[in-house]
């Protein structure tokens, strides 16, 4: 298997070592689940900012009160975001329990302490393993970015706030919540326009098939 | 061999899906039986709305209070959506400084009745400041005023088996709640706003203060409620006018 060869430690050919997936069925699974949510949460975020794309700090705002932000956007889906609150929802539900299999299965097989977490006088990448600027961004993304964003959504629920205060009051308001909500998923649709990209850059093809079929085709690849 | 675990593995799948099937049975049985279930909880996107509603009932087993805030916090612009209704009945009446106008309260209860401002103003009250989100994105503080719904509920002897009260207004906007926000302490039918009389626009003479919804749950310009076992004869049985329009009818999110 041309895999192996970038193992170093696993250069011992062994059957169970040569046949294992560059991603795990775990890790394949919950990865498209997570894209399919996380299209639906960021198609219907949109809809529902454009309810209302005026940002706020604090607890309060509204048309006729100052704004943080003004976004270049018309108010053009108001009384029509129904829809969008649904999917955003539904959308959640299943991104935050295939986020939660996700960081459990890989707290158990060890998949962020092997592949995300930076080695220390360890040099090596190969199109295999991930730098430690990739396995940085991956850390700040499942361990950051995503609960701050569930953090910030909660926050913004009247019910969860009269159960847990606290959420919404560590930000100084609901409003504030909400702008950081804004802004965390911007930072995530960064990451999605860079990880996009640098899988155009290693080879769309085998970098997908590898997502889907758990088989890296790191020999046909330009490292 | 590989026939074997094929088999084993054939076994497990088999016996892990009855597993998970009778599971979701028997989850849906104790939703069910425990008021989990929203009335607009078919469809697609009703799969969230029931997890969500499920979820923040649980949460919510104790019935915390929303926030309530310091008068220093109030606001000073308090944006509406809508217009006051337009029907000849309700343009008498506010003409009449609501003189004539009364709130029925009927369906499951010992004492039906019907109360007028005056009577409604005469009984304790209970201010408080509160936060109202619209859904589009927007909000503001205010003090609302009124006397708590558990109080009218009280009052005119709700039936044991009562599971939703309806608010019926002087427009189409009709809205349900289920008993555990009927009777919070903050679920208020308000009269009055800042100290005043409640301003036409913001739903006179008496509108609903739902504290931990969104604030299209706060059903404006009240005329009737009814207090029942079953939704499904209400409209198009959905709990609310919301869902018909696409939006949900729990706004607890």
């Amino acid at each position: 298997m041309a895999e192996s060869a970038y193992f170093p430690r696993l250069a011992i050919r062994s059957p169970d070592i040569g046949n294992s997936p560059r991603h795990s069925a775990a890790v394949r699974i919950t990865h498209w689940i997570t894209t399919f949510s996380f299209f639906g949460l960021l198609v219907s975020g949109i809809a529902i900012l454009l309810a209302h794309p005026r940002l706020y700090w604090g607890e309060t705002g509204s048309v006729g009160t100052p704004s943080l932000i003004d976004l270049p956007l018309p108010f053009v889906l108001v009384g029509q975001s129904g829809w969008g609150r649904s999917l955003h929802f539904l959308s959640a539900w299943i991104c935050v329990l295939t986020g939660l299999f996700y960081v459990l299965s890989g707290l158990l097989t060890r998949h962020f302490r092997k592949n995300f977490l930076p080695e220390i006088g360890r040099s090596e990448t190969g199109p295999t393993t991930y730098n430690v600027l990739q396995r940085l961004t991956y850390l700040t993304v499942v361990f950051v970015l995503f609960p701050l964003m569930i953090w910030t959504g909660l926050a913004m629920s009247p019910a969860i706030a009269s159960v847990f205060p606290a959420v919404v009051t560590v930000f100084g308001g609901q409003q504030s919540a909400r702008t950081m909500h804004f802004f965390i998923a911007s930072l995530l649709v960064v990451f999605l326009v860079v990880h996009v990209a640098m899988v155009c850059l290693a080879g769309f093809t085998s970098r997908v098939g590898a997502m889907i079929t758990g088989r890296g085709a790191a020999g046909k690849e330009h490292a | 061999m590989s026939q074997l675990r094929s088999r084993r593995r054939l076994i497990t799948a088999g016996l892990a899906t009855a597993a998970g099937a009778s599971g979701l049975g028997v989850a849906a049985a104790l939703a069910s039986r425990y008021g989990l279930i929203p009335p607009d909880h078919g469809g697609i996107y009703g799969v969230g709305e029931t997890l969500t509603y499920a979820a923040q009932r649980l949460l919510m087993f104790h019935h915390p209070l929303a926030r309530e805030f310091k008068p220093s916090q109030i606001s000073k612009v308090f944006p509406v959506n809508g217009e006051p209704p337009g029907s000849e009945i309700y343009q008498q009446l506010l003409a009449g400084g609501f003189k004539d106008w009364r709130l029925t309260v009927d369906g499951l209860v010992a004492r039906p009745s019907s109360f007028s401002l005056a009577d409604l103003k005469w009984r304790p009250s209970r201010s408080q400041i509160t936060h109202q989100a619209c859904e589009e994105g927007w909000s503001f503080i205010a003090e609302w005023t009124g006397l708590p719904l558990s109080d009218i509920l009280t009052l005119v002897a709700v039936r044991p088996q009562a599971k939703y009260v309806v608010f019926f207004p002087f427009d189409e906007s009709w809205d349900s709640l289920d008993m555990a926000d009927a009777w919070h302490p903050q679920t208020l039918l308000a009269y009055a706003m800042n100290g005043q009389e409640l301003p036409t626009p913001h739903g006179a003479p008496v509108r609903l203060r739902v504290a931990r919804q969104l604030g299209y749950k706060s059903v404006k310009y009240l005329s009737r409620i009814t207090v029942t076992d079953s939704l499904k004869n209400i409209g198009k049985g959905l709990g609310s006018i919301s869902p018909e329009e696409g939006y949900s009818w729990y706004a607890g999110i």
